[in-house]
């Protein structure tokens, strides 16, 4: 037995009026109904980061939350940052500092580096390997990345 | 609604960089603004028109009869379109070396996870429920994990048919051999006489996953009007998948096309068919597309991992450090199938040697099977294995012996005009070069001498060597020039996440004197792309390389033709200008635009300018009058490199576990077209090591898997990794390569983990010949009475 039901969510400054199963993740409604593909599915356990969304300006794991508890709440996805000519300018340090491989954690590293960032504007790099901890990457080895954030942090 | 201005096309040249300076520079990728944006698309970013979704259900038993299998339930839920069994694929075969596998198990399981059914479905949810409705019967059959014990004549037979096997391995009798490989020069029985010491020991190495972040993910469409299968697949090779495909269907290539989107890291583990034949069965089945997107549990429990090893290594030396003799004995457990476990195999018997003159050795490698999940190749091949235990046999002798690790390494080193193990040339010996680069940055000497000391803490500093080829196969490129006068580059190469697509467009724009702006690198695509073997074997930038160099050369000749008619000289006097002009040489003022030259080319003389080239790398034989070979030994295939690591390590006398506090790392990557990308291949690889070395490693209780998942398999993050890598970037150029280069993407990987031991060893007095080097593997051994 499936159960829908009709929410509204407000992703990236728009409203969209969607009708949902309730046991759908916030992760598959975006990816698949909406198609803001850029948030990426690892693990779908709550462990890589690569779904990492904010939420009211914290970064959490998408593929862990119910699209219908997320009613009401600010959703920014990877494709909410900068302003479309634009980027933001964490992510214009992630390019800057040659952090991005393969790409496919990029956005969820992005997302929580930008949490870390509005909160705590100058990190020291121990909070930044801290604030990045939960968010896999297999390809960098993180020097690059936490140069990024570091380099976001102080430009 | 987003709006951008794009800036006009200068007209006239302002580009004040010379000609050929995009090759060096830490250019940005070119696609790192649509991966930072989210709109890099990858396979599973893919949707088309009535598609479905795949799932497929693993086997419960690690060896097993299928007594019987009943679809029927599946086959009825509403919603499912396919539903495959091995029978109903009819038991081809498929192998890269050996064809002993089946894409859904027919007639017996061999692992727990191996493919027994696959459902097409209008969701995923109703995809997973259709598998639960499968109903199958097994026989359980003894099974056996371990590969010394596969080979006794009473191990259960795995592989009953392995004599009847076709592939590029021969035939062999033992059920459970998957192959044999051989390698001995001079006599090593005869000299341990000679040795002063001698050491001795067994090491073993994990089951290390790839752990790619993108789980692997096919989108398959078969078009039954016009007979034409087409894949979006994350993979490292277009080719090597249209031919795998078409050849398991029965279907002429000219049928099969196979596009690469974004990919999203490989590392070895999409090198040949991953999920492929599944997705294109299923999408012939239902005549529908299907996507297959593995879970990671489903990608952990059915895909590959590294081949776990134990190796049997015995080393002689002379008093002064000089290495005399080695005996060397590898048993790679490959799994259930052989998958790339036979090359892996003699790769890892050819590289047991370590990059050092050990006049008299002789060493063996058994590639066996077992019920495990299959191993395959895994950056590095085989070399991280039998490096780790060869490295930590040099620090054993110059520990017995009293003499400084770097100094052994030193006397030892293969140097240019040696031959390696087999006898083919090295023509750029640099290890002693990166010995004394990693031995000056990290100051060697006295943190040796005086570790700091912290409570509770012990401090050790440890090195390691290591060798590894670049390049392998085949190649084409073309450079195609546009009406505008930018510049198309083909090559069919996927980039992986190693950064290839900027490093060869960066190649094109240099020989050609323009801004990367000016390049389109084409995705790949066997449609349209040259032909270029896969992604894999550190050879892409090397050997792909050399293509598009000489695909350049040659369009940048036909430039000159035109421009030569159009300034109305000879075309030795002309030279490039940047930014895509050529010039009479000595005369500022007299040149012509590359879209002039494309004009001409396309109204009125000569047609279409169109670079081309094709390259195959040509291996060195081995030698047989120096080196005695047998069993399945091909000769390695590319240039040989070199590199060395420091690392300093802190070990928790409380706990055991390791830290590493920083790391010094030199490699002589010839020419680093990109150097901010050869970091990045060193940060990542070392980085991937640390893993190997400390934490990663797959556990079976009997044959089941009991960690396939990233919350109980843990990769590195950026908590586990110091605070300082250097990367040392040597460059001596490679004779070969293009504008010098060498590709660099598995060797940093058989630094870390013996670099890492021999810095515990230093720390603690504990050797740690079974890695992963847990805290609880080095407490054990702390707490052992020595």
């Amino acid at each position: 037995m499936t159960e829908s039901t009709t929410i509204e969510l407000r992703i990236n400054g728009e409203v969209h009026s969607l009708e949902v199963e309730t046991r759908r993740t916030l992760l598959e409604v975006l990816r698949q109904d909406l198609q803001l593909t850029g948030t990426k599915r690892g693990c779908n356990q709550g462990v890589c980061g690569a779904c990492s969304i904010l939420v009211d300006g914290n970064s959490i794991r998408s593929c862990l939350s119910l699209a219908v508890a997320m009613q009401g709440r600010d959703i920014v996805t990877i494709e909410g940052l900068g302003d479309g000519a634009r980027l933001d300018p964490v992510q214009q340090a992630f390019l800057d500092a040659g952090a991005i491989q393969c790409g496919f954690c990029m956005p969820g590293m992005i997302i929580s580096a930008k949490a870390l960032l509005d909160k705590n504007p100058r990190p020291s790099k121990a909070e930044i390997r801290h604030a990045l901890g939960n968010n896999i990457c297999r390809c960098s080895g993180y020097v690059k990345v936490i140069d990024a954030v570091h380099r976001a942090a102080t430009t | 609604m987003r709006c951008t201005v794009l800036r006009r096309r200068n007209d006239t040249n302002t580009d004040t960089r010379p000609v050929g300076d995009a090759v060096g520079r830490s250019l940005p990728r070119r696609e790192a603004r649509e991966k930072a944006t989210g709109a890099a698309t990858y396979a599973d970013d893919i949707v088309v028109p009535r598609m479905l979704y795949g799932a497929v259900l693993g086997s419960d038993y690690a060896h097993a009869r299928i007594v019987s299998c009943d679809t029927s339930a599946a086959e009825a839920l509403p919603g499912v379109k396919a539903v495959l069994t091995g029978d109903k694929l009819g038991g081809k075969l498929f192998g890269k070396c050996i064809e002993d596998e089946p894409v859904l198990a027919t007639g017996k399981v061999r692992y727990v996870g191996e493919p027994v059914a696959a459902v097409a479905a209008v969701d995923r949810a109703t995809a997973k429920r259709a598998l639960q409705l499968i109903e199958l019967q097994y026989e359980e059959l003894p099974a056996v994990f371990d590969a010394e014990a596969a080979l006794a004549a009473d191990a259960p037979p795995i592989h009953e048919a392995r004599k009847t096997y076709v592939g590029r391995v021969p035939p062999l009798d033992n059920p459970n051999l998957a192959s044999y490989t051989c390698f001995a020069e001079g006599d090593a029985e005869a000299a341990w006489a000679q040795c002063d010491v001698i050491v001795e020991d067994k090491y073993e190495t994990p089951a290390q996953q790839h752990m790619y972040m993108e789980p692997c993910s096919t989108l398959a469409a078969f078009d039954r009007a016009a007979d034409q299968l087409t894949l979006w697949t994350s993979t490292q090779g277009v080719f090597i998948v249209q031919y795998g495909i078409a050849k398991w269907l029965g279907l002429p290539m000219s049928k099969v096309r196979v596009i690469a989107p974004y990919i999203g890291g490989a590392f070895g583990g999409k090198g040949g068919l991953t999920n492929q034949q599944i997705a294109a069965a299923l999408a012939i089945a239902a005549a529908a597309p299907v996507k297959l997107t593995y879970s990671r549990e489903d990608d952990m429990t059915m895909m590959k991992s590294r081949h776990p090893s134990r190796i049997y290594m015995r080393t002689g030396a002379k008093r002064d450090g000089t290495l005399v003799a080695r005996e060397v004995r590898i048993y790679l457990n490959t799994g259930a199938y052989a998958d790339e476990g036979p090359f892996v195999n003699a790769v890892a018997a050819n590289f047991s040697r370590g990059p050092y003159r050990i006049p008299n050795i002789k060493t063996q490698s058994w590639c066996v099977y077992t019920n495990h999940l299959k191993a395959g190749g895994m950056r590095g091949f085989g070399v991280p294995q039998a490096n780790y235990a060869s490295e930590l046999q040099i620090d054993a002798i110059a520990a017995r012996l009293g003499l400084d690790p770097i100094e052994v390494r030193l006397k030892n080193a293969l140097g240019t005009g040696d031959k390696f193990l087999g006898g083919q040339n090295v023509d750029h010996g640099t290890l002693a070069r990166c010995l004394e680069a990693v031995r000056q940055a990290s100051g060697w000497e006295a943190r040796r001498a005086r570790p700091a000391v912290q409570p509770g803490k012990r401090r050790g500093i440890g090195v390691a060597s290591a060798t590894h080829v670049s390049a392998m196969n085949a190649a084409g490129a073309t450079v195609k020039m546009n009406e505008d006068g930018t510049l198309t580059v083909n090559t069919g190469a996927v980039d992986v996440g190693q950064g290839s697509d900027t490093a060869l467009s960066q190649l094109a724009a240099g020989v050609l004197g323009v801004s990367l702006d000016q390049i389109k690198y084409a995705a790949p695509d066997t449609n349209f792309s040259p032909y270029n073997h896969q992604t894999g074997g550190s050879r892409t930038t090397y050997t792909v390389g050399v293509a598009v160099q000489r695909a350049s050369e040659n369009a940048r000749d036909q430039i000159f033709d035109l421009a030569a008619e159009l300034l109305e000289c000879p075309v030795d006097d002309l030279e490039l200008r940047p930014g895509g002009w050529v010039g009479l040489k000595g005369a500022a003022g007299k040149q012509v635009p590359f879209s002039a030259i494309a004009k001409r080319s396309l109204y009125t003389s000569g047609g279409p300018v169109m670079g081309t080239a094709n390259w195959l790398y040509e291996a060195e034989r081995f030698d047989p009058k120096r080196t005695l070979t047998a069993g399945f030994a091909p000769n390695a295939v590319g240039v040989f490199l070199f590199a060395a690591l420091v690392v300093e390590v802190d070990v928790d006398e409380a706990t055991g576990k390791v830290e590493v506090v920083e790391a010094w790392a030199a490699h002589d990557v010839g020419r680093a077209i990109n150097p901010g990308a050869v970091e990045g291949q060193i940060h990542g690889g070392l980085v991937q090591g640390f893993g190997f070395a400390l934490i990663e490693e797959l556990l079976w209780d009997e044959g089941r898997l009991v960690n396939p998942s990233m919350m109980d398999y843990k990769v590195p993050g950026a908590m586990d990794v110091p605070y300082e890598i250097h990367a040392i970037v040597l460059e001596d150029p490679e004779a070969t390569g293009p504008f010098g280069a060498r590709g660099v993407g598995e060797i940093p990987l058989n630094l870390a983990a013996p670099a890492i031991c021999n810095a515990i060893e230093h720390a603690t007095g504990v050797k740690v010949t079974t890695i992963p080097a847990t805290g609880e593997r080095v407490l054990r051994s702390m707490l052992q009475p020595r």
